[in-house]
């Protein structure tokens, strides 16, 4: 591929998804973009340059950018995080949030919906403690193809075996033909919206733990800032915000700081959120 | 090192896994059915049992209620690995005392991402 058409592909992708797609990522447009190509009857990568180049089709784009921005995901992945959750945030809420009985969770980012289906089904299982508590669970993508299929949720022999314990398995889901479906009763717990990260957050509204986990990775610098930023917004002064493993808010933004005994959750950045969260 | 033992009837099914289960350092035992597999804890009780199902002279679930029973057979996790993939199956196992349950065909990210969940890595 020639410098004007992978720079062409990489400022589009870039602007409408904040993924940056470096040089040494040129080999992943080839594998996720020829099926994009065959899907609008175009020959090869060439043909769909040249047709990004002479007509601004919204689906062609769209297909693009969802094709590239990257859907792996597994249940309870890293498993640490959910278990974080289960001892430290949820027990903190179910304290600090008596008065209203609401818990509000975004899954940002949620791709195949396997991070909000766990939490899900982490809830179901601490429901002796939830009774009279409601619990919304707001999840969103940039893709409406993966969304669909979160909100479906079917899954392969494969995608359940990675991280779901097999007690689990057993009591969520059913098997549907060689895939597994989780139940509606956990579907319904979770609330799907396609939304852009690098658009306005604030009508998402407040919530008590916002989940970003392996998004900010593809950004670059400023976008990461600027999330980061606007993620603070809408984080209650007593909220958690979980990133995935190899992220952080060091260097990058002074709105949230690590707590201090849980490593990937971070807390804002001022005395009086550190000071609800210490000892925790 | 932990030690692993590997209950399958197939040769092969027995080298892809141990060829898995060394490279997360793994001490690695094999049996190529249940009987066999049975003698072989009796003398040495593994960390860890990697079971098949569907094997000749006793099979995977035989094998399992026989070794719970067994003195110091209460220990060892046992991760069945199988292409039985229905709800009654998997019921059973755990039923009978199975801690993880692999469906096959599996992959070097199954084992890791089971074997991790149940403490071994």
């Amino acid at each position: 591929m020639n410098i004007d058409d992978f720079n062409l592909l990489s400022k589009l992708i870039k602007d409408r998804s904040g993924l940056t797609l470096t040089k040494d990522k040129a080999y992943l447009l080839e594998s996720r973009l020829l099926p994009v190509a065959r899907k609008w009857n175009l020959k090869s990568l060439d043909e769909l340059v040249m047709r990004l180049r002479t007509r601004s089709e919204a689906g062609l784009v769209r297909d693009v950018v969802e094709a590239m921005t990257t859907n792996e995901s597994f249940f309870f992945r890293d498993i640490k995080p959910f278990d974080q959750f289960k001892q430290v945030v949820l027990p903190f809420l179910l304290q600090a949030r008596g008065a209203n009985r609401t818990i509000k969770v975004w899954s940002a980012a949620c791709s195949s919906g396997q991070e909000p289906y766990t939490l899900g089904m982490m809830l179901k299982e601490e429901r002796q403690k939830l009774i009279g508590w409601n619990v919304d669970i707001l999840a969103t993508d940039l893709s409406t193809e993966i969304l669909a299929k979160a909100q479906a949720g079917l899954y392969s022999q494969f995608e359940v075996q990675r991280g779901l314990p097999i007690q689990l398995l057993v009591k969520y889901f059913k098997q549907a033909g060689d895939r597994w479906q989780i139940d509606s009763a956990i579907r319904e717990m979770v609330r799907y919206r396609p939304f852009n990260l690098l658009d306005e957050l604030s009508g998402l509204g407040q919530f008590d733990v916002i989940f970003c986990r392996n998004v900010l990775i593809y950004f670059d610098q400023p976008t990461k800032q600027m999330v980061l930023e606007r993620m603070a917004k809408q984080l209650a002064p007593d909220g958690f915000l979980y990133l995935g493993g190899a992220e952080t808010v060091v260097g990058i933004t002074d709105k949230f700081q690590p707590m201090a005994n849980h490593r990937g959750i971070y807390h804002h950045a001022n005395p009086a959120a550190a000071a609800r969260v210490a000892g925790l | 090192m932990k030690f692993c033992l590997i209950v399958d009837d197939s040769r092969v099914v027995r080298k892809v896994a141990r060829r898995i289960l060394e490279d997360l350092n793994f001490e690695i035992a094999e049996a190529a059915d249940g009987k066999l597999a049975l003698e072989a804890c009796l003398v040495r009780m593994p960390d860890v049992v990697l079971l098949d199902w569907n094997m000749p002279v006793m099979n995977g679930l035989e094998f399992l209620i026989e070794l719970r029973q067994a003195p110091g057979g209460e220990v060892p996790i046992v991760v069945f690995c199988t292409t039985e993939n229905d709800i009654a199956h998997i019921q059973a196992a755990i039923g009978a005392g199975a801690n993880e349950y692999i469906m096959k065909p599996f992959d070097s990210d199954i084992i890791h991402a089971k074997f991790a969940q149940v403490g071994l890595l």
